[in-house]
């Protein structure tokens, strides 16, 4: 059963992992704009250099 | 005899072209360049800048429409942007070379838009990077300060149709909140807790045995569970306490008041079964009902995000003026005014300071404050108050007071500005939730002492408590207000309505009186009806007629421009060209005299100069009066229906009006029987009749163009500001209207009253839910992992009725209505 405790530890490790991963991209700004990306993906750049 | 037969019927057929930069038709003139027309030098000069820079592809791209910059621009109009204090306060970083600026423009619209922007280092190399945020309408430049000045930068975007909004707001160094960042960690938070504690509750959920291990573990999930709920108490739930906190200070019961009494309960319960072991607490069902919440209201703020209410007064006015020092001009920031000072305002500037004018001849244009629209001739020597708009040849005025003492200011710290309206406590939601909260509160105590007291079973009586208050977690309920409020406020502004928040919706559906204003209400604001009445003119004569009314900015002599849009304006070079102001011109062409203007400018002799609201403008060539243009204002074409239909859905209507008593024969049966039509009303008298209705009991819609009926906006239940451009509204009000939208205001209004019944309608629905749930609750018979499930289940239920519900509805009142304007 013991293994049950390393277990449970790393699964909130993960977690924690993925809640550390939305919080770092909330803060680097991700979520303040969830429509522009959307379009400037589709615009083309211009040919010329 | 109409203008329309006086043409050749050759020359209408080749004459609507569309704009190849802004898609606007080209009324007044067309200019060619490349085989594309032109509406105005404006957009050739955008296109003429593309072009240079290779950023012709901006066409290519779907739904592209380019914007005409503005006409009133002119060199040295940013100049202030370059002295140190407000160009700290307009940056956004700087490191003495690198500088970033985040600005608003307002003009932004499409997808093109959003390109355009991204290549402003095509257009200037200075230009390191561009980023546009598109929903709120900003852009992040970051540039080489030393190469490109702040004040170049925001002539560059005015110059391609984006011109800056710098408004005193950013003076005074005010920044946006980053609250909506603090919401998605608080989400985050609470999803992350709810999820895991739910993974950790899942053994209990199937009955853990009770050998030593086994308790070992519900030791350890139980600690866990609760080191992971401590961060949705205090930093995810910490709204809900602040907002009951103040609402129990200022004596009622808010909607969060319960919501934070249940969580409290459920938290408490849940630490004093952990502690004495005696189960495993409910905080999955705590973190759950906190992240639903969070992720409720987060989605109700999105939706409004998009129109900012929090400007005040100070919005309208420009942030600099010209001043002169010894005869040489300056720009000033206003704040700085003192009295004494000498300003210089141009053609369509607003006069920001009452002032002494020290020209020979001011038109000023009051329609800003009084609403009354033809501009007032004023002399040397005459106070001017703030807030006209100076339309003609530039001005120098000498300042009186400062911009914070001046009438305008007056105007807005008047009691019915300053009021708001309280009545958050009032709101449909907020009223059945109070009794609710109250009733559960009944209901879980009664049960708590029938089984401790009666029965003496303390086990069952906490089971019982908990479960009860779990079961009748009012989140459903809030959920339904917050779901069906936020969808409609989205529905509403695909609709070009943009209502201030939630509880407008509310008072809109209470609306049974709606009081419209005249003047850029119901009028339209560009087009009028023009007759041409005497002697026929030749296509040559009227080619006369539009050159040279083509040469002057006022607004009848546009207007007749427009009306001539069949004519083309001829290249050639007038003579001898003068325009007094307030008269009318005159110019040469070739051998010929052409005046145009008021009868005495003419030398034609009028009794009625002009009949009521229609103004006259007349016609001489070679000093013989051909004949005159009757020029009157023209109502909104979907008026009468809308009348009607607001009439058949039970709510009276009336106008006022700050113009002269004209038209009333033509409203009057609009209006429908015993309407009071009232005219020369001044904003107080608006206010007061407002006021007066709300005395009789009658819920108040007052729609109005925004400043001059302010007071009345602000004192009516619902202001609805019209406004062509919804960047330019009047802060008292409580919506804003597209202009053009205006005629599906019986359907908002029904729309509002649909989104108050799915709101009941929710409400029933939920508290079946909490009966059912309650009648088990009490008896002891539901045990806490049903009740948690029964949560989440009532609270999705309730979310997937209110969105169709309120879709449905919108679909059925704003499409209707639609279809109805369409085909007629």
């Amino acid at each position: 059963m013991s293994a049950l405790y390393l277990l449970i530890i790393a699964s909130l490790l993960v977690a924690l992992g993925f809640l550390g991963a939305f919080i770092w991209s909330v803060r680097k700004g991700h979520y303040d704009d969830d429509y522009t990306p959307s379009v400037r993906i589709l615009l083309d750049d211009s040919e010329k250099p | 005899m109409t203008m329309s037969i006086l043409t050749a019927p050759e020359a209408i057929s080749d004459t609507r072209q569309a704009c190849y930069h802004c898609g606007e038709e080209c009324r007044d003139d067309v200019l060619h360049a490349d085989n594309h027309d032109f509406c105005c030098d404006g957009c050739l000069t955008v296109y003429s800048v593309l072009k240079e820079s290779d950023l012709c592809q901006y066409y290519a791209i779907e739904g592209a429409q380019g914007i005409s910059p503005d006409p009133a621009f002119y060199k040295g109009k940013y100049d202030h942007l370059d002295q140190p204090e407000v160009h700290d306060k307009m940056i956004e970083f700087t490191d003495g070379h690198l500088t970033t600026v985040y600005w608003y423009l307002p003009k932004m619209h499409c997808s093109s838009c959003i390109w355009l922007l991204e290549h402003l280092y095509r257009l200037n190399p200075a230009v390191r990077s561009s980023v546009v945020n598109f929903p709120e309408k900003k852009v992040r430049i970051t540039f080489d300060a030393p190469a490109l000045r702040l004040s170049e930068l925001a002539a560059l975007l005015t110059r391609i149709g984006y011109e800056p909004y710098l408004s005193m707001d950013d003076l005074s160094g005010k920044k946006a909140g980053k609250w909506n960042r603090t919401r998605l960690y608080k989400i985050g938070i609470a999803g992350f807790a709810f999820g895991n504690i739910m993974m950790l509750s899942f053994p209990e959920y199937f009955h853990l045995g009770q050998n030593t291990s086994d308790q070992n573990l519900r030791t350890l999930f139980g600690i866990l569970n609760l080191a992971l709920s401590l961060p949705v108490l205090f930093y995810c739930a910490a709204d809900f306490y602040k907002s009951a906190w103040s609402a129990l200070k200022g004596r009622y019961l808010n909607i969060d008041a319960p919501i934070a009494l249940a969580l409290s309960c459920v938290f408490l319960i849940s630490i004093y079964q952990l502690a004495t072991q005696t189960g495993p607490g409910y905080l999955d069902s705590f973190a759950g009902a906190v992240f639903f919440m969070l992720v409720g209201r987060y989605f109700q703020d999105k939706t409004y995000a998009g129109v900012s209410f929090d400007r005040d007064y100070k919005s309208y006015f420009p942030i600099a003026i010209s001043v002169l020092n010894d005869g040489i001009e300056a720009r000033k920031p206003i704040t700085d005014l003192q009295k004494g000072d000498r300003m210089l305002v141009r053609n369509e500037e607003l006069i920001p300071a009452d002032a002494v004018l020290q020209s020979a001849v001011a038109m000023v244009d009051y329609s800003f404050v009084s609403g009354e629209s033809q501009p007032i001739e004023r002399r040397k020597g005459d106070t001017i108050y703030a807030g006209g708009k100076q339309k003609g040849a530039a001005i120098e005025l000498e300042v009186l007071r400062e911009v914070s003492q001046s009438y305008l200011t007056q105007l807005w710290n008047n009691e019915a500005f300053t009021r708001e309206k309280d009545d958050a406590n009032k709101s449909l939601a907020a009223r059945i939730n109070r009794y609710f909260s109250l009733i559960v509160l009944g209901i879980a105590a009664v049960t708590f002492a029938f089984w401790f007291f009666v029965n003496k079973n303390p086990e069952t009586a906490f089971l019982a408590f908990t479960t009860t208050l779990l079961v009748a977690c009012p989140c459903a309920l809030l959920l339904s207000s917050t779901f069906t409020n936020g969808n409609l406020l989205s529905v509403f502004s695909r609709n070009r309505f943009y209502p201030k928040n939630a509880h407008s919706i509310e008072r809109l559906a209470r609306t049974d009186a709606v009081v419209f204003d005249k003047t850029g209400t119901i009028t339209l604001p560009d087009d009028a009806e023009i007759d041409f009445t005497g002697e026929p003119s030749t296509r040559d004569e009227l080619v006369m007629i539009k050159t040279l009314v083509g040469q002057s900015s006022h607004p009848l002599s546009r207007l007749i421009a427009k009306h001539l849009a069949d004519v083309p304006a001829s290249r050639r070079v007038l003579t001898g060209f003068s325009e007094t102001s307030g008269k009318g011109m005159a110019a040469q062409w070739g051998a010929r005299r052409v005046k145009v203007g008021s009868a005495d400018w003419v030398g034609a002799i009028s009794n009625a100069e002009s009949t009521g609201q229609s103004s006259r403008v007349y016609v001489a060539i070679d000093e013989v009066v051909r004949g005159y243009f009757t020029i009157r204002s023209k109502y909104r074409p979907e008026l009468p229906e809308t009348l009607s239909a607001l009439r058949q859905a039970g709510i009276r209507t009336y106008l006022l009006s700050g113009d002269r008593p004209t038209d009333r024969d033509l409203l009057a049966p609009l209006f429908g029987e015993n309407a009071l039509l009232l005219f020369n009303q001044k904003p107080e008298q608006k206010l007061d009749f407002v006021r007066g209705l709300q005395r009789e009991g009658r819920h108040v819609l007052m729609v109005g163009d925004g400043l001059n009926d302010a007071g009345a906006l602000r004192q009516s239940d619902v202001g609805l500001a019209v406004s062509d451009d919804i960047n330019n509204f009047s802060p008292s009000c409580d919506a804003i209207v597209e202009g053009n939208q205006l005629s599906l205001l019986p359907g908002y209004i029904a729309l509002a009253r649909s989104g108050q019944r799915i709101i009941r309608q929710s409400f029933a629905i939920s508290l079946i839910y909490n009966i059912l749930g309650l009648s088990f609750a009490v008896t002891g018979h539901l045990s806490p992992v049903i009740a948690a499930i029964l949560m989440p289940v009532s609270s999705i239920t309730i979310v997937a009725f209110t969105t169709l519900a309120s879709n449905a509805a919108a679909r059925r009142y704003l499409k209707k209505l639609t279809n109805v304007i369409k085909r007629t």
